[in-house]
């Protein structure tokens, strides 16, 4: 056993690497994409990131392509016969697939077979609809991940803020406007309240922020279902069933389109969230500490910033926005009673759009209408074609691998590695860095092959 | 925890005797005392507890033993008082607090709970832990894969989807070759196979390791469901009817009172788990290999300089924790369930990763964590049974608050190995 006390050494910070690093360190993201834009416009396309993406999102479509096909029956069945008749088996795959990516689509995006602009742009409005709560709970985890902190609690935070502003929404009679802003605000503050015990354990005691938030997923998810059973609490009067009563009419998020779309309020809250979050995290003086702290929260200590009370704010922010994503769900897209499944699995996959983002706020915003985009036109395929919606799981899961990992696209497609001036600016930093670096996507970057 | 314990004392420094004293210890016990008062005193209940010790099938047959609730508590609450009390003489007076006494004070609430809640019925003890270890078996090898790869510097959040991917390929190849042995045998190619993208994502394509675990989680995830819906439950017949492992009763070891049906009437997998935590732990500590993985997962850059391939050691290693997190998955079909279902981990995974940091990235330790976290939730199975004077989502959500309680309180600040989560770029 005496080995086995090498790595409990206790917590040493690793005093080196603290005077290793420049102050200028602290925030390099900025100087390595301005060197790169001097560059010719060819080498700048076939070696952006955009362009990367682009192509990240293609092979992640094509893999998705091959699972479709390979699962279609009258693939299966052309493929007995495949060395007679090598043409059928051909069209088969092609018919599997373009109709899946069609439905796809149309589900997502325009339904051409609509008779009117009105209802063909329908798609669009459910995307944006189904991106709403995926972009809010998307920003509280890449906020934390900007802090260094791997907050996989969103789904615990969405069900507290979601059972206090559905309590508010059904159980509370206000005025028109006063109603909604309260539960909104109740939301809000009850997923910041969750989050922040996150923060707090890790700030006091050290816990380590990935259990805890496990953990907490957990207890919420328990915690919610026992008040959503119980009389008097959660639970509709005069039914059995563990499920709330309607929310009240002036508690819902009103439609921003009339009531032919389901696009409502809460899209133009995330709006303003998202410009919030870029406010907070670029131009000012607590979010520069947030991302001192996440580069590396040794140098930030000896530069005098809070390191603990930045773990606390920023794990109360990112619960309060995570909350702004459940009071979405009940308020906006699910008005009618919610159970304990409210979350929709919206937590988990905020994960994976904060990953796509970057975890920058911008990022978010557009990796979370692509996911809405994938789930909205996921139904239509599983309706229209019979391919299990989880389809769409496999391809976001697989964009976010590529995206991640930029050499293995390029190799992918022949593509050229940009120049070898970012590697000696970033590699250094990118092997410093903790292991829930905030900036993944750029540490993976720095690192060209 | 043991920040300043074994530091060679040849010379004195006055620097050694300044210790912090850290109550958090003592206040988490206190806090524990008050909620035992609480519970146990002011809402105690009255009747006879009976502890039913023998199973049906026992050779020696222990008779059932009656404990008059209330009494029992009073002594009980009375004992955690006095140890709480000792822990906090103990922070004042600059010593340490003994990971002994917290052990005991555990069991010593865990026995009046259980006295509690079992008021005016009988608990069957036997039962109770074979569950246990029932539940137990799938988080105890995602745990060993997960303190494998982090001792050598990946850090595996993908145990979930290990374990899933091993569910799912042991039910396909159980079942359509009969044999549950190759079972076993696929699900540690498809933990492996998790494993070899987690390795080459992280060491060769250098992306976050904890990006890599979450989104193959997913991938996983999402494949399974797929297949799931649109091969598996069409042709349940001849894809997902998978035979299963038939109970081996251990000769003599398994007339043993209590320990005997718990440990000894189990499947094979439950005898493989045994000897995978002997095995991890004794190659982790005592062998050459185990010396050089702890070396490239604390300081990869000094393994490389006295010439340990860094990366290939890690490759290799994170492979061997995928094979052994598979075969938890493997004891979900062929052992428990008997098929597979979509999303049928449930979150073991994470709860894994968890015994994993719990149990401070030491096999054994790890083990004992998740024997908890499966007697916790075998205790809620039990006592509804019994009737259980807590609402059921109470007693479910009990493992996790003990959990934050745990780590916020009594482990603190732990310290992995300290270059897991760092990708080694030889310069």
């Amino acid at each position: 056993m005496s080995d086995s006390q090498i790595p409990s050494r206790g917590p040493l910070p690793e005093p080196l690497e603290v005077s290793q690093i420049p102050p200028s360190e602290l925030a390099p993201e900025v100087k390595p994409e301005e060197e790169s834009r001097s560059s010719a416009l060819l080498r700048e396309i076939t070696t952006s990131n955009a362009l990367l993406s682009v192509l990240a999102v293609v092979l992640a479509l094509v893999a998705g392509a091959i699972l479709i096909a390979f699962t279609d029956e009258d693939v299966q069945a052309s493929a007995g016969y495949f060395f007679s008749r090598p043409s059928d088996l051909l069209t088969a795959a092609w018919e599997a697939v373009s109709g899946a990516y069609s439905s796809l689509f149309q589900g997502a995006i325009y339904n051409f077979r609509a008779d009117n602009f009105q209802a063909g742009i329908r798609p669009l409005t459910e995307t944006l609809t189904f991106a709403t709560p995926l972009i809010a709970a998307g920003l509280g985890v890449a906020l934390s991940f900007r802090v260094g902190l791997f907050n996989i609690g969103a789904r615990g935070q969405m069900l507290v803020a979601s059972a206090a502003a559905g309590y508010v929404g059904f159980a509370w009679e206000l005025p028109t406007g006063i109603h909604l802003i309260v539960a909104v605000l109740a939301g809000i503050l009850a997923g910041a309240l969750w989050g922040g015990i996150v923060g707090l354990l890790k700030a006091r005691t050290g816990a380590h922020e990935v259990i805890v938030t496990i953990m907490l997923n957990y207890i919420a998810f328990y915690l919610i279902s026992f008040m959503l059973r119980t009389p008097g609490l959660l639970q509709a009067p005069g039914s059995n069933n563990p499920k709330s009563p309607a929310m009240l009419p002036t508690a819902v998020l009103p439609d921003l389109l009339g009531p032919r779309y389901n696009l409502h309020l809460g899209f133009l809250v995330v709006l303003v969230a998202t410009v919030y979050v870029w406010y907070l995290l670029n131009r000012s003086s607590l979010g520069f500490q947030f991302r001192a702290v996440g580069e590396n929260p040794n140098a930030a200590r000896v530069a005098g910033i809070k390191v603990k009370n930045m773990y606390l704010y920023a794990m109360l922010l990112a619960g309060g926005l995570a909350g702004l994503a459940g009071v979405n769900q009940v308020l906006g897209t699910v008005t009618t009673g919610f159970s304990s499944g409210i979350d929709a699995g919206i937590g988990f996959d905020a994960i994976t759009v904060a990953l796509l983002g970057g975890s920058t706020p911008w990022g978010v915003f557009f990796a979370g209408i692509l996911f809405g985009a994938f789930k909205a036109g996921g139904f239509a395929m599983q309706a229209g074609q019979g391919i299990p919606i989880d389809i769409i799981v496999v391809v976001q899961s697989l964009i976010v691998l590529f995206i991640a990992a930029p050499p293995l696209v390029r190799s992918v497609f022949h593509l050229p590695a940009p120049g070898t001036k970012r590697r000696s600016g970033r590699g250094k930093s990118g092997k410093s860095g903790t292991g829930t670096s905030a900036k993944p996507t750029k540490s993976a970057k720095a690192v060209n092959q | 925890m043991t920040t300043v314990t074994h530091t060679p004392h040849s010379t004195p420094e006055p620097l050694e005797i300044v210790r912090a004293k850290s109550w958090k210890v003592p206040i988490t016990l206190g806090v524990f005392v008050v909620i035992a008062i609480l519970l146990f005193v002011v809402l105690g209940r009255d009747g006879t507890s009976l502890f039913r010790l023998s199973t049906a099938a026992d050779v020696i047959q222990i008779p059932e033993i009656p404990i008059p609730t209330r009494e029992a508590c009073a002594v009980i609450v009375v004992l955690l008082a006095i140890l709480a009390a000792l822990s906090a003489y103990l922070v004042q007076s600059g010593r340490r607090v003994p990971i002994a006494l917290i052990a005991g004070f555990a069991l010593l609430f865990l026995l009046a709970f259980l006295i509690w809640a079992s008021a005016g019925a009988t608990l069957p003890v036997t039962a109770l832990l074979v569950g246990t270890i029932g539940l137990s078996v799938p988080l105890i090898f995602g745990a060993l894969g997960g303190v494998l790869s982090e001792r050598v510097g990946v850090v595996n959040i993908a145990i979930e989807g290990q374990l899933l991917a091993g569910a799912f390929t042991s039910a396909i190849i159980a079942s359509v070759t009969g044999q549950p042995l190759l079972g076993l045998v696929g699900a540690m190619v498809a933990g492996t196979l998790v494993s070899f993208v987690l390795a080459a994502f992280s060491i060769k394509y250098i992306v976050d390791q904890t990006i890599v675990g979450v989104v193959l989680n997913v991938l996983v995830l999402g494949l399974t469901n797929f297949f799931y819906s649109k091969v598996l439950s069409p042709n349940a017949e001849l894809l997902n009817s998978p035979p299963r492992f038939e109970r081996i009763n251990i000769p003599v070891l398994s007339q043993i009172p209590i320990i005997g049906p718990v440990l000894f009437r189990q499947t094979i997998i439950v005898y493989l788990m045994y000897i995978a935590v002997a095995a991890v732990y004794f190659a982790l500590f005592h062998t050459k290999w185990g010396l050089r993985v702890r070396s490239v997962g604390e300081h990869p850059q000094a393994a490389d300089t006295v010439g340990i391939n860094v990366n290939g050691t890690r490759f290799w290693t994170v492979s061997l924790a995928g094979a052994l997190a598979g075969l938890g998955g493997a004891f979900l079909t062929l052992g428990s369930v008997g098929a597979f279902n979509k999303e049928m981990t449930a979150g073991a995974g994470f709860i894994a990763l968890a015994a994993v940091i719990f149990g401070r990235w030491d096999p054994i330790r790890a083990t004992f964590a998740a024997l908890l976290f499966g007697f916790a939730s075998n205790l809620q199975n039990v006592l509804g049974i019994i009737g259980s004077p807590v609402p059921s989502e109470f007693m479910l959500m009990l493992p996790y608050l003990v959990t934050i309680f745990a780590v916020a309180g009594v482990v603190g600040q732990v310290r992995g190995p300290a270059a897991a989560g760092k990708p080694y770029i030889k310069s």
